[in-house]
């Protein structure tokens, strides 16, 4: 017919305009739940704040024993102690809800039966524990 | 693109995030808050070179930078989407988010292969 079909789906002539109510940006403060999703969500910031410390740490230590020491004397400044306090509690909240979720984003079976959730949970809190405490074996040894 | 490499963001997101949720908890408790506080000694500039001759520490530190970056590219992309109803900016935020993450993986990458 000298013309040619475009499958396009976002396009159609005459389209209705759908009514839609204007969504606050502060939506999820009228729900606890919500806070709590925004909240976990928010906890990335924190986690990529951590990441860059250790970052600017390997940097340091790279640079030599002066830029170690001044990274060191940084992280006493009340913005660092502040900055660090609030990143520990939302790192932390990261990992209690990443924990909890764990046996929902994964199921094991062994013997034909489901893993129940407590144990899996369980297991992620024990390997928690025992990897923290190599790690802060590993930096305290001195 | 993005379409095509969503299940490796997703992996990334996922593998980061069990990352920081095993790891950075500890680390962050002593080098942010037991060490500039004094509660526990801080380790000496020596021990740490020590341990960062190991290539198995350069790896630990390689993954323990990265991954959690890709975790963080991932999630804040979505809670920019939701939280601030930017889906018209898909595309910017998203290179945004994931060139920090690469970027900073880059980084890492070169730090940790500089060391003598």
């Amino acid at each position: 017919m000298g013309y040619t079909v475009k499958a396009d789906p976002h396009y159609t002539l005459y389209h209705p305009r759908w009514y839609r109510r204007r969504m606050s940006v502060w939506w999820w403060l009228h729900n606890r739940a919500y806070a709590f999703f925004v909240l976990r969500e928010i906890t990335s910031v924190f986690v990529a704040f951590t990441a860059l410390l250790y970052l600017w740490q390997i940097r340091a230590l790279i640079q030599g024993p002066q830029a170690y020491e001044q990274f060191l004397a940084r992280l006493k400044t009340p913005l660092f102690l502040t900055l660090d306090t609030v990143a520990f509690l939302f790192v932390l909240f990261h990992a209690i809800t990443w924990f909890n979720l764990t046996p929902k984003a994964m199921v094991v079976r062994m013997g034909g039966k489901r893993v129940p959730d407590w144990a899996i949970i369980g297991v992620n809190y024990a390997a928690w524990i025992v990897l923290s405490g190599a790690v802060a074996f590993l930096l305290l040894r001195g | 693109m993005l379409k095509r490499i969503t299940p490796l963001l997703w992996l990334l997101f996922s593998a980061g995030g069990t990352v920081a949720a095993f790891f950075l908890p500890v680390h962050l408790l002593l080098t942010g808050l037991a060490f500039p506080l004094g509660w526990l000694e801080a380790p000496r500039y020596e021990i740490l070179q020590r341990l960062l001759a190991h290539p198995v520490t350069r790896l630990y530190l390689f993954v323990l930078v990265s991954l959690p970056l890709f975790h963080w590219a991932h999630r804040f992309r979505y809670t920019l989407y939701d939280g601030l109803q930017l889906k018209h900016l898909t595309v910017l935020i998203a290179v945004l988010c994931y060139g920090t993450a690469l970027a900073g993986t880059a980084m890492a990458a070169y730090l940790l292969w500089s060391i003598p």
